[in-house]
């Protein structure tokens, strides 16, 4: 990295970068308090998170403008794990966390990215939202009107500042509101003191208080792989989008390292594991932030209020931040596939639709994302695996010419040796393959069968058309030009 | 005469509709040219992004937005060029309008009541206070 790149990064837009990264820290809080309690954690875990990541990958980081720290797609991922082992694992998985999207980094993952569908990412986003929204449920479970009343408010205020002015993020300014209502109606609706402790101090460097045996690794290694690849997928979809609205580019393997560092770092540091977030890198491009500056003063700032403002963000009521998840759940939706359902291939709306299920019903978008992967891959090699023979008799009916077009490979072979008749009455048959493709072992084996057939009834057959990379693995691998072949062979 | 027409476009019927008056004014002036700017705004970033499997779909799908104009406009023979910017449209469409120098702006209207004006802001309106060569708004 040179010292112009360096100067280009960091000290471009420094008004710009200062003034978004203040909006963000004040849009972040809420955010990393709710997603805490989502993870079933002390809202300090997913602070510290904030703060740790922001500023680690404010330096680390391969999208200059982006911001990262504590997700909901990483936190709903936490809570069985927390729900069972304790605090200390989830920040020896935080660790761990990081170690493999290092790994992954230095793996060059980024270009693994391609092979995700569209579809898959829908639903990934999707399901998202619909799980971001149900985990907010519980807490209306024996609440009174006066808690739906404060959620409606909110999300009054949420919807309609904007409106009005957008100086200062109105997320922040409905828990103003709102928790001030509460602290002078003295109503006793449940606040985020009640969640859990949330203290006045800096983060501390804390090596996590597990036992180091290979059970432990047993224990937090599928869930640390699974935040790992969810971090990521939602790290490359937000630096896509912050590429797409700046109009420039990034690196996206320095990313994932610089994901890997954010995480450790986070971890030692006692926080838990996050990544980029799409609604608030949308909201940080907005407010006119383009650097790494911006990322920095965002976690940093974060930090401030938390220490100057620690005695009043314990009284916020959770309404209040059911409210601000509502609004991150509707602006995670993507609406116009709803709309546009109809109009999206079968296949694609299919995989959307199963990927989303497969999401909300094990509560783990790793799984969705494999499964909507894994179909997806299934619909493709159904639609190449359509094979068309087609024969025409020519020389007055002594030679049959057929014509093949489309892909021979593993999927179309059985298809392809159904479509021959190898009891036609005629001397010479011509194979053409000018229109096909031969991918492997299975599609040579099929020519073979075919040939070795029409050859047993007497038949004489030349086979034309075959491109070079075609021809190459027939001479590797065909037995049918070779002396003693038979079908037996295969 | 307006040599230098600035036609704000999203590709919807409103801006076709303003894309035909541009091609008016245009009209029988050898010398006028037509710069087509469309603005992707941070929220359709987004869903573009998400819809589009690469940059070169993605570049595609909007050239396409604006195909029905630049035909309106090739029909007549009249010289243009397009042009694309990333940010929040009416403050980006008031910087490149004023930073280069154009003789009248054209911009559709979506024809919002009061209320959704409040509720989605009007672009045009905003445009019309903040540029400083003459806007002709098309209902």
């Amino acid at each position: 990295m040179t010292i112009s790149t360096i100067k280009q990064e960091w000290f471009s837009n420094i008004k710009g970068d200062v003034l978004a990264g203040i909006v963000v820290a004040l849009a972040l809080i809420p955010e990393a308090i709710a997603f805490s309690i989502i993870a079933g954690v002390d809202p300090m875990v997913g602070l510290y998170a904030s703060f740790c990541i922001a500023v680690v990958i404010a330096f680390t980081g391969g999208r200059p403008g982006m911001i990262s720290a504590a997700t909901g797609a990483t936190a709903l991922l936490m809570g069985s794990l927390v729900a069972e082992h304790g605090l200390q694992y989830l920040l020896a998985t935080t660790i761990l966390t990081g170690l493999i999207q290092l790994a992954f980094g230095f793996g060059r993952v980024a270009r693994l990215m391609k092979f995700i569908p569209r579809s898959v990412m829908i639903g990934f986003v999707n399901a998202l939202a619909i799980l971001i929204f149900t985990s907010q449920l519980p807490h209306f479970e024996g609440a009174t009107w006066v808690m739906y009343a404060m959620v409606a408010g909110a999300l009054a205020i949420i919807y309609l500042l904007p409106r009005l002015t957008t100086v200062v993020p109105a997320p922040l300014v409905a828990i103003v509101v709102i928790s001030a209502i509460a602290i002078f109606t003295g109503s006793d609706v449940l606040a985020v003191g009640d969640m859990g402790e949330l203290s006045q101090s800096l983060p501390l460097f804390l090596i996590p208080n597990i036992p180091f045996a290979f059970e432990t690794l047993t224990i937090i290694f599928p869930y640390a792989l699974g935040i790992a690849v969810v971090g990521l997928i939602e790290s490359f979809l937000t630096a896509q989008i912050v590429d797409d609205m700046t109009d420039t580019d990034s690196n996206k393997n320095t990313e994932a390292k610089g994901q890997g560092i954010a995480n450790v770092v986070s971890g030692f540091f006692g926080g838990m594991a996050g990544c980029a977030m799409i609604g608030q890198s949308v909201i940080n491009v907005k407010s006119g932030g383009k650097g790494r500056l911006s990322t920095l003063v965002a976690g940093v700032f974060l930090m401030l209020l938390i220490i100057v403002f620690n005695d009043l963000l314990v009284q916020i009521p959770m309404a209040a931040l059911v409210g601000v998840m509502f609004m991150v759940s509707i602006g995670t939706f993507d609406w116009s596939s709803l709309t546009n359902l109809h109009k999206m291939p079968r296949a694609d709306a299919v995989v959307m639709i199963v990927t989303v299920a497969a999401v909300v019903y094990t509560h783990n978008l790793a799984i969705g994302v494999v499964i909507g992967v894994v179909l997806s891959a299934i619909f493709f090699a159904a639609k190449i695996s359509k094979i068309y023979v087609q024969g025409i008799m020519v020389e007055g009916g002594n030679k049959k010419v057929y014509k093949i077009t489309g892909q021979l490979f593993f999927a179309s072979v059985t298809e392809f040796t159904k479509q021959f008749d190898y009891k036609e009455n005629v001397d010479h048959i011509e194979l053409d393959f000018g229109q096909t493709h031969l991918w492997d072992d299975s599609a040579v084996g099929a020519i073979d069968k075919v040939i070795l057939k029409y050859q047993e009834e007497g038949k004489k057959v030349s086979v034309i058309g075959l491109n070079d990379e075609s021809h190459a693995l027939v001479e590797k691998r065909a037995t049918y030009h070779k002396p003693a072949a038979k079908i037996a062979n295969h | 005469m307006y040599n230098r027409i600035l036609l704000a476009t999203d590709g919807s019927e409103h801006a076709i509709r303003a894309c035909e008056q541009a091609v008016q004014l245009a009209a029988n002036n050898p010398n006028a040219s037509i710069t087509v700017l469309y603005v992707v705004d941070g929220a359709t970033s987004k869903t573009d992004v998400l819809h589009h499997s690469n940059t070169i779909d993605l570049e595609q799908s909007r050239r396409e937005k604006l195909t029905i104009s630049e035909r309106r406009i090739k029909e007549k023979d009249i010289a243009y060029d397009i042009e694309m910017l990333h940010g929040e449209p009416g403050p980006t469409i008031v910087k490149y309008a004023n930073e280069n120098r154009f003789d009248v702006c054209v911009i559709g209207s979506r024809g919002l009541n009061s209320l959704q004006e409040m509720v989605l802001g009007s672009v045009s309106h905003k445009v019309a206070k903040r540029v400083e060569c003459p806007v002709l708004i098309v209902k």
